[in-house]
């Protein structure tokens, strides 16, 4: 019989392939394994989040939505981005590759700060959500001052 | 969602790059959807937060690379609170075998996503044959 020559490569990628789909068909059953990293799919959409004195910033990559496909609410220190990505091409068949999903979605978030809910901003350019989330009066730091005293 | 995955960034495959990159920033394949009608062949790749005059799209020799170079939008010392995705570059590129008549093939960015049209040659494009009779 004849050999192939082995391609390292395909080998590495062939257990990889199979480590996955391990670890997909395991996760239901681990429930630690969200923590762990291992499952594939995470919340969407993902986000960044960062903050300065005034406020929480949240950023979310959605490429394809609109500021009508999407909302934002906020109650107390919790976040919520609702949106679908529509079907563009349903109608039209010929589909060579198809990696970019469709439907709707949802994701709470609890912030770590009281807000002020009134004065959220949230701004979508070239598919990149920005949420500006200015802290309550109260959630603010402030700067107290050390009195000394004196006799 | 059912396609949770797809919609999340994936880094590009260490197996499939062929040439390193100078720079140590992370490069993420976009996802892409190709449709073929009959008039072309059509690429939409999800590439959010770049500008359309920083895309370089390539057609050589029947393969078509797409770069989107995307600057830092967060100065690299932010503390994040949370930190799920990275910004990068994206990168990719494909064998068309399909003949594409080079000279038209035509760009747009919207809303975060590049919208490629190839269109084919007129060769290659189907024709309606009238029947005649007798």
């Amino acid at each position: 019989m004849l050999m192939r020559p082995m391609n390292p490569w395909e080998a590495i990628h062939q257990v990889r392939e199979e480590m996955a789909r391990l670890f997909d068909e395991m996760a239901p059953y681990l429930p630690m394994a969200e923590r762990w990293g291992l499952r594939r799919a995470g919340a969407f959409p993902a986000l960044n989040l960062w903050e300065d004195e005034q406020n929480i910033y949240a950023e979310a990559e959605l490429p394809g939505l609109r500021m009508e496909d999407l909302e934002v609410y906020v109650v107390g220190n919790e976040l919520t981005i609702k949106g679908e990505r529509k079907d563009e091409f349903r109608e039209k068949a010929g589909y060579h590759r198809r990696e970019r999903g469709v439907g709707a979605f949802s994701r709470v978030l609890q912030l770590p700060a009281e807000l002020d809910a009134d004065r959220v901003e949230a701004v979508l350019k070239n598919g990149v959500l920005t949420i500006t989330l200015p802290k309550a009066e109260k959630a603010k730091p402030r700067k107290v001052q050390v009195k000394a005293l004196t006799k | 969602m059912a396609n949770e995955t797809v919609l999340n960034k994936r880094p590009e495959e260490a197996t499939l790059v062929q040439t390193e990159r100078t720079r140590s920033r992370p490069q993420f394949f976009p996802n892409v959807d190709i449709v073929e009608n009959a008039e072309e062949l059509l690429v939409l790749a999800d590439m959010p937060g770049i500008k359309a005059e920083d895309v370089d799209i390539n057609f050589e020799n029947g393969t078509l690379t797409l770069h989107g170079k995307v600057a830092d939008r967060q100065p690299e010392n932010t503390n994040y609170l949370l930190r799920e995705y990275e910004v990068g570059d994206f990168h990719r590129s494909f064998q068309v075998s399909e003949a594409i008549d080079a000279e038209k093939i035509y760009a747009e960015y919207h809303d975060g996503v590049l919208t490629l049209h190839l269109p084919k040659t007129e060769a290659v494009k189907p024709r309606k044959i009238a029947v005649k009779t007798k």
